[in-house]
């Protein structure tokens, strides 16, 4: 008996097949669009549990872009966004995965917070560039101490950064309730405010201050560095190919030492920022998690500084609409919902820009 | 100390050590395979929520404990598309996973905080066992939760080095390529160990909400799913290594907690840094000792699997 022709499965065949170079316009539209699927989705997940995701996002974009005061307070949350983004960026350059940029920039604010409570006698014109120095210095030496591990004995610093952020916000924690509380603070868990030279001043007659100044110059600085210096250089021929490196003669101890100094005390100099700009003293949460929506932009943006710069104003933006939407009942985690379902669709939309996909018909040529 | 306090830490350092064995079990499977899932910490959070949402719905832990493990496989899944298929990143999009684990389970849990579980893994002590002097009130007066991973901890262990499966899953993580030529489908068999590791995690997270606490608590795994990571490094990948471990961190969790009930004069903020700074100190001497002696992570860890790259 002759055996029956059976049509298996579709006919055709869908292949992925490398791409040789990435396209300019690929590199845009791969990203909006994954952006735009991330809230198709997230809009799917605010249906199910029963509430309207149109009404929300319009409420988001509202909150974050309709007004004088939404747009100044998106600024507001870019501004230890900028700094963080490039924190994390310049060591996952390096494939270091510093995820303390968090606990980074609480020690950034403790030490700046220092200057400013306990060093009366400062003259009133080193007072900020102190703090400046001070949060530099304690988010470098945090994010130090899960370096010198990893660059000696190859200790993972995903793990140690992660853990010293619980341990940095507890330090922080023991801080503003016990021995920095303000006296005269009727018991809540603040310090006493800074002193007027303490303060970065603010700008157009809102809360965005002079951090801003400090982000954008971060922005060029760290551009140039990679770019156009020696440093850069090795950084980034450490990350792609650290044995090329190594032949070459790279220091590579000496280099992720340094690049997690720079690291941390940038996030550290958020902290600063955030302390001497916004909250003029300290209180027990001073980032909503800053340093973690830091990774999604550092990667959303491809690690370079100026698409950072970009991709904070659109998060921050992100973080108020969240706020703006818990007057309709939702939780403010939404935003961090939709932070995850970004960073998805990124990762995945990924591969398109290095395969494209071929479609055939079976059998066919 | 007195005998009943001592066996009350030892007892408590069983249950506090219990997520994080459950988590790292399914990690160790994950790894096995060659995928490191960063999401720990996310797929808790997802499994505790919905394990907590279950058990109200239906009144019933079981079902919830079912939620759960559906919750983390299917958010594991995630991962293994990204990271299997998609060839992404690994670190980052187990990075991902825990950051929309983190918002989702705060977006879902909004209106459970502070209720409490209608009905949670309570204790059972099993009859003749218990009563072994010292041993029984430790090990044998504990909830059914912690039976099961008395019992999954040697289950594994064949598994891995004693059955031909087991054999097939190391291969796969060791050298794909070389598993690939001989016939194991190296594909399904990390899409199938990922998700099985979040469906350990889903456990883990359930056990939070459903005996632990028992209630939900935005963030309440407080960087057990991190702690668990570490402690797959500590085990050097062996399920036995992985219980060990996660007694010593689950008697430091205890002990904290302890003391910050005696009132010893130092402050809580101190004694919750205790878990997180012991993990590191042990990370680092886990990572000497690997490295002295040679067994190291999976040789495929961390690399996606391309054919056309064999």
């Amino acid at each position: 008996m002759p055996a029956p022709v059976i049509q298996q499965g579709s006919p055709f065949t869908i292949k992925l097949e490398k791409r040789l170079t990435t396209s300019r316009l690929n590199n845009i539209l791969i990203p909006v669009i994954s952006v735009f699927l991330a809230l198709v989705v997230g809009a799917i997940f605010i249906y199910v549990t029963g509430n309207d995701p149109v009404k929300i996002y319009q409420t988001m974009l509202k909150g974050a872009f309709g007004s004088k005061y939404g747009i100044s307070e998106t600024v507001v949350k870019a501004i230890p966004l900028i700094l963080t983004g490039l924190a994390v960026s310049i060591a996952f350059k390096m494939q270091l995965w510093n995820i303390g940029a968090e606990g980074q920039l609480y020690m950034g604010a403790w030490a700046a917070a220092y200057v400013a409570l306990f060093m009366p006698d400062l003259p009133g014109f080193l007072v900020l560039p102190t703090m400046f120095l001070f949060g530099f210095l304690g988010g470098a030496i945090w994010a130090l101490i899960p370096a010198i591990p990893r660059a000696l004995i190859g200790v993972n610093e995903t793990i140690t950064t992660l853990l010293l952020n619980y341990v940095a916000i507890l330090w922080f924690g023991y801080f503003v309730y016990g021995p920095w509380r303000d006296p005269k603070g009727f018991n809540f868990p603040l310090s006493a405010a800074f002193p007027e030279a303490a303060r970065l001043p603010s700008m157009f007659d809102t809360r965005v201050h002079y951090g801003l100044i400090i982000g954008l110059v971060a922005v060029v600085i760290i551009y140039i560095m990679l770019k156009h210096t020696k440093w850069g250089y090795e950084i980034r021929v450490i990350g792609e190919s650290p044995n090329a490196a190594r032949y070459a003669g790279m220091n590579i101890v000496r280099n992720i030492l340094l690049v997690m100094i720079l690291s941390g005390g940038l996030a550290g100099i958020a902290g600063m920022s955030e302390v001497a700009g916004l909250t003029h003293r300290l209180q027990p949460t001073i980032s909503p998690g800053y340093g973690y929506t830091a990774i999604i932009i550092a990667w959303l943006a491809k690690l370079n500084p100026f698409a950072i710069l970009l991709v904070s104003f659109l998060f921050g933006g992100l973080l108020v609409g969240g706020y703006s939407v818990q007057t309709l009942g939702l939780p403010a985690a939404t935003a961090y919902m939709l932070q995850g379902l970004i960073l998805f669709f990124v990762l995945g939309g990924e591969l398109f820009n290095r395969y494209r996909l071929r479609i055939r018909e079976r059998g066919g040529k | 100390m007195d005998y009943a306090l001592v066996t009350a830490v030892l007892a408590a350092a069983i249950i506090a050590g219990t997520p994080i064995l459950y988590a790292a079990l399914g990690e160790i499977l994950a790894e096995r395979t060659g995928v490191l899932n960063l999401g720990l910490e996310g797929m808790m959070l997802v499994g505790a929520v919905s394990g907590f949402m279950a058990t109200i719905a239906t009144g019933s832990h079981w079902m919830g404990l079912l939620a759960a493990m559906i919750a983390g496989g299917m958010v594991a899944a995630v991962h293994a598309v990204l990271t299997i298929t998609f060839k992404a990143n690994q670190v980052v999009s187990g990075l991902a996973l825990t950051i929309f684990g983190t918002g989702l389970s705060g977006f879902l849990g909004k209106k459970l905080i502070g209720i409490p579980a209608p009905s949670t893994f309570s204790k059972v002590s099993l009859p003749v066992l218990s009563d072994i002097p010292f041993l029984g009130p430790v090990l044998f007066n504990q909830d059914p939760l912690v039976y099961l991973s008395y019992l999954l901890v040697p289950l594994m262990w064949i598994f891995i080095y004693r059955t031909n499966p087991g054999l097939k899953m190391r291969s796969v993580g060791e050298n794909p390529g070389a598993a690939d030529s001989l016939g194991v489908n190296v594909f399904l068999t990390r899409y199938i160990y990922v998700i099985i590791g979040g469906i350990f995690s889903g456990i883990a997270g359930a056990y939070l909400s459903l005996a632990y606490a028992p209630t939900w608590l935005e963030h309440m795994t407080g960087g057990r799913g991190w702690i668990a990571i570490a402690l797959v490094i500590f085990s050097t990948w062996n399920p036995a290594r992985a219980l060990i471990g996660a007694y010593i961190f689950g008697g430091v969790d205890a002990l904290g907690f302890r003391l910050q009930a005696m009132n010893i004069g130092v402050s809580s903020f101190f004694l919750n840094m205790l878990p997180y700074l012991f993990t590191i100190l042990v990370l680092i001497f886990a990572t000497m000792q690997t490295q002295r002696n040679r067994i190291g992570a999976p040789g495929a860890l961390m690399l996606p699997y391309d054919r056309e790259d064999r």
